[in-house]
């Protein structure tokens, strides 16, 4: 569906404020990936990673200063509008509705510059209608809209044509938890049941989480991971934290294979790596233990071990 | 070509609607454009109070003119005089919206800035030319008549081309509104009076460069039946429309060849 190959973008930026001077900028510095046709796939990134950079070369909005891109078979930036018609997108903080019309209004111009023909579009707006709820508020101008409902809204225009492949920039950015809930409802609803390939930029790993079977990292223009959110976090969190609650306050247990990260009163943390049923043993034989759980560590905690780490992991997982 | 126009009067139905919601706006601003272009010419019948002809032009020969430059540059301004504010589209990455889409850039950029509000600024010119029209004795030919009609639509689509082309720059300055000011208000200005009042140079560029000449000049030569003033050849006086078609293929191909250098906005 998507095949990526050493992609590259510069941008030339001038600086200071006389004698000013070029310098180049490497958004994206030689990419490469392919995505499958039904895949829901998270491209994840620090701020001026790159994210935004490549997906705005994905859907024909820039061109590339070097490489080799094929969505749907197209060359995005040469046969942009060929591709729009396959292709959707939704960029959380561009708005493409009318500002000033009812929403409804929306749906129906979109449906000409798409050419939609009507008894799909009623299909669809009918079906998208049901799915985000969007009848309270179709009759009313969009810049009345909470950003919630805007959002459903924005998400209806980028589905109304049945696109084949739905690009996200940060869809779910500043919505509250019921909304995100929505949106990815939706998301997982039109990937498992349309078949709909997803590719979706964000901050929150939470849509990473929930959502998607693949991800992507990110990091000064190079991808610095590509594989399934099971095989980071056994890369990246190999360790695991025991946490214990002892009959009374204890100094931090010496025990094999673990150690202490934290103590709070009789509760305490425990760092390790392989297996939690050993070192409870170990820890039964040291203290008197009232109750314990293992904590694994959640994507946020990883994805930050990745930022931070200096060897990226760019020689692993074909990338 | 068909479906364009037709999505076309749809976007344009749209902004339409849109600026209507602000209904007290809109006639304030109706209102504005009106008096500001009323008081334009009399600064004309106020030269004319002084002078009784600019070079071989009466009053009312210039009347002509300026209603003719008046009624094209309002319409122009009327479809797609928001292009002044493309800049801003540019700066802020709204123009990404309209790259997703399976339109031509261009098209949409023209449909979607209708400004209703100028239409005042059209009453305001053709009352002019029906005043310059009452006052000249013309002598009517088929013609005549073709050349006027055909002259007003031909201006628009120069007007627009210069717009677009103007609009261009922001692909790489990202602003620069005020740069294409010069040339599109400024433009309008020069085209309201007779071009031989003009600086050899200046002639030069504006007339021919910037084909503003054929704007107003040539066509109301003909119509008008003067001889030319400067003496240039008399087929210019018929050149308009292809010179409307030379701009408009011209501005096409910058826009083309601009929009592969947008950068978009950062996020």
């Amino acid at each position: 569906m998507i095949e990526v190959e050493d992609l590259r973008k510069e941008f030339v930026v001038r600086r200071g404020r006389l004698r000013r001077e070029r310098h180049v900028v490497h958004a994206v510095d030689g990419i490469s990936f392919h995505v499958d046709r039904g895949e829901l796939l998270g491209y994840l990134g620090p701020n001026g990673a790159g994210k935004s950079t490549t997906i705005k070369m994905l859907t024909g909005i820039l061109v590339p200063t070097a490489g080799r891109i094929s969505v749907a078979g197209l060359e995005p930036s040469r046969k942009r509008i060929e591709l729009a018609r396959r292709i959707g997108a939704m960029f959380g903080q561009r708005i493409q509705l009318w500002w000033d019309l009812p929403l409804r209004d929306s749906f129906d111009l979109l449906r000409h510059i798409y050419r939609i023909p009507a008894d799909r579009h009623r299909v669809n707006l009918a079906r998208f209608r049901d799915v985000l709820e969007l009848d309270p508020f179709l009759d009313t101008p969009v810049r009345q809209l909470s950003l919630g409902q805007r959002i459903r809204g924005e998400l209806t225009a980028a589905m109304l044509h049945s696109p084949e492949l739905l690009f996200l920039d940060e869809p779910t950015i500043g919505l509250d938890v019921v909304a995100k809930q929505r949106v990815r409802d939706f998301l997982v609803e039109i990937n498992r049941e349309d078949g709909v390939t997803v590719m979706l930029t964000t901050h929150d790993l939470g849509d990473i989480e929930r959502l998607c079977n693949r991800l992507l990292v990110i990091d000064h223009g190079t991808l610095i991971w590509d594989g399934g959110i099971p095989e980071l976090k056994e890369r990246y969190g190999g360790e695991r934290t025991l946490v214990i609650d002892l009959e009374e306050p204890a100094p931090p247990l010496e025990v094999e294979g673990a150690v202490v990260e934290r103590v709070d009163g009789p509760r305490q943390w425990l760092r390790f790596r392989g297996s939690a049923s050993e070192l409870t043993a170990r820890v039964a034989r040291a203290a008197r233990l009232v109750d314990l759980q293992v904590a694994e560590p959640d994507i946020e905690e990883i994805v930050r071990r990745i930022y931070a780490s200096p060897e990226k992991v760019s020689d692993t997982n074909g990338v | 070509m068909v479906d364009a126009v037709l999505v076309w009067r749809r976007l344009v139905g749209a902004q339409i609607r849109s600026q209507l919601q602000y209904r007290l706006s809109f006639a304030l601003d109706a209102f504005g454009s009106f008096w500001i272009s009323f008081i334009d010419f009399l600064v004309v019948l106020v030269i004319f109070r002084n002078v009784s002809r600019l070079n071989a032009w009466n009053v009312h020969e210039v009347a002509f003119l300026y209603a003719l430059s008046s009624i094209t540059f309002a319409v122009t301004d009327m479809l797609i005089g928001q292009l002044d504010q493309f800049p801003q589209k540019i700066r802020d990455g709204n123009f990404d919206i309209l790259l997703v889409r399976p339109r031509g850039t261009l098209f949409q950029v023209i449909a979607g800035d209708f400004a209703l509000r100028r239409i005042a600024r059209v009453l305001q010119g053709s009352i002019v030319l029906a005043y310059a029209l009452s006052t000249l004795t013309i002598h009517w030919t088929e013609l005549r008549v073709l050349v006027l009609l055909v002259s007003i639509p031909s201006a628009v689509v120069i007007f627009s081309s210069i717009w677009v082309v103007g609009a261009c720059v922001a692909f790489w300055t990202t602003d620069g509104g005020e740069f294409t000011n010069a040339f599109t208000y400024g433009g309008t200005a020069m085209a309201q009076y007779p071009f031989d009042i003009y600086a050899t140079w200046l002639r030069r560029l504006l007339g021919f460069v910037i084909p503003l000449a054929f704007v107003c000049y040539f066509p109301a030569l003909y119509v008008l039946g003067k001889p030319d003033p400067l003496g240039l050849p008399r087929f210019l006086e018929f050149c308009s429309p292809a010179v409307a078609v030379a701009s408009a293929a011209v501005a096409g191909l910058v826009w083309r060849f601009a929009v592969r250098h947008y950068r978009s906005a950062g996020g």
